[in-house]
């Protein structure tokens, strides 16, 4: 009987125990043969037990209390539950017609400037970031198409700003309408999941507005305008990572423009 | 919902595990961790009902933890020498296996992190080579070269010897 050649991958398969009982005599009996084949594969044995044995005591340990799965389900539907009011406060206002209407001048006068560009952008954040089907309409691939319909659609040039370099990653974008017209969103994460959402759209007033911060019950940002175009940058993080983003946003944006 | 529970929960030490013997520092791998049970809540519906939930798990936590060893490679960041030694290690340094399980450590930072990754999966958390191959999106057959050169690096590395490396395959070639 002819015996398939023994190669590395039956070494590898008799120290992980993988092997066919069949294979495995097959093998034992090739290293009868090859000391030096026997020894390289004893060692690995021995690799393998030291390496569980390393590692073994930390499997062992009590699992930490934030590690928690029943806390991390509770605390995750605790926090989509604000998001979800505000959405469907804002759907009443929008369902209320004409009597909606005049109640929101009551309750809150409709915002101008830098501040309807920071609500257009944390609605929009609202929608958008915790999106799993299709949280940007043109993929980051599509760079070049989105700088495109950006600045045709906000008759003016918009780039679109590259932050991998502060460990973000652009994910795409897509056209959304604000009360004040068209606006560019674009979408990052940092690649743990958080998703950030920069919107932009040409300001009434031209010129440059300082950048000021802004929040809602979920959600955080900046905003600022540079040269008549409003920018505001939206997450779920603290000051500390948004504002140096928020910050590497506006060079990116006054070097490409 | 209950279903989750039942087949995550039981699958969370080992996910510690891989992560500490990824980055090495507890509260970096207890952070990755946490980051990926949120991330498979977040997405359980999405998963394929017929799926395993250990491969789609490490395959969540996997991905987030070569993001962050990017990240950290960088920016430039590194644990301090004093985080990396004595802090980090499972066993106090003080006798012979301790020595021994320092060689290791420093052995496994030695390697590629694709080979790193294969060897933990496939020796420490008992993975078939399919299933290590499915987490990390890669070919079987590379699966098995990977898990060849990094035993034999992690032995030539620990040992100091290349004696348990074939003669045909030299780690060292000269240059004329």
């Amino acid at each position: 009987m002819t015996m398939r050649p023994i190669g590395d991958d039956d070494l590898q398969g008799l120290v992980d125990e993988r092997l066919e009982a069949s294979r495995r005599r097959e093998v034992e009996t090739y290293l009868d043969d090859h000391p030096e084949a026997r020894m390289r594969v004893a060692r690995m044995v021995g690799l393998r037990e030291e390496m569980r044995a390393a590692f073994a005591p930390v499997a062992a340990e009590p699992v930490p209390a934030r590690l928690n799965l029943a806390r991390i389900v509770e605390a995750r539907r605790r926090s989509a539950r604000p998001a979800w009011q505000a959405m469907a406060a804002g759907l009443l206002l929008l369902i209320g017609g004409a009597g909606g209407w005049g109640l929101r001048e009551v309750v809150s006068p409709a915002p101008t400037g830098i501040e309807a560009l920071a609500q257009s952008a944390s609605m929009n954040y609202a929608v958008y970031a915790p999106d799993h089907t299709r949280p940007v309409e043109l993929a980051a691939a599509n760079r070049d198409e989105l700088a495109g319909w950006f600045s045709a659609r906000l008759k003016r040039p918009v780039g679109v700003p590259d932050l991998s370099g502060s460990g973000y990653r652009l994910m795409g974008g897509r056209l959304v309408a604000t009360p004040q017209g068209p606006a560019g969103l674009l979408m990052y994460d940092d690649g743990h999941g958080a998703r950030f959402v920069m919107l932009m759209r040409p300001m009434h007033v031209p010129g440059d507005a300082p950048m000021r911060p802004h929040t809602t019950e979920t959600s955080s940002g900046y905003a600022w305008a540079q040269d008549g175009l409003g920018y505001s940058l939206v997450g779920a993080a603290d000051d500390s990572v948004l504002h140096p983003l928020a910050d590497a946003v506006r060079r990116a944006t006054a070097k490409s423009l | 919902m209950t279903d989750m529970m039942r087949l995550i929960e039981p699958l969370i030490p080992a996910l510690r595990r891989y992560a500490r013997a990824l980055l090495r520092n507890p509260t970096d791998a207890d952070d990755l961790v946490q980051d990926c049970l949120e991330r498979a809540v977040g997405r359980w519906h999405q998963r394929q009902a017929d799926g395993d939930a250990r491969t789609w798990l490490f395959a969540i936590l996997h991905n987030l933890a070569v993001t962050q060893m990017r990240q950290r490679v960088r920016r430039g960041a590194h644990m301090p020498i004093e985080d990396t030694a004595e802090a980090n290690l499972a066993v106090a340094p003080t006798q012979e296996s301790g020595l021994r399980h320092r060689d290791l450590m420093t052995a496994l930072d030695a390697l590629p992190e694709e080979q790193r990754s294969v060897l933990l999966l496939v020796t420490v958390e008992g993975l078939s080579y399919a299933e290590t191959a499915d987490i990390l999106a890669i070919p079987t057959g590379t699966v098995m070269s990977r898990l060849s050169r990094a035993r034999d690096r992690m032995i030539q590395l620990m040992d100091g010897t290349d004696a348990a490396v074939p003669a045909k395959r030299p780690l060292l070639r000269r240059v004329k």
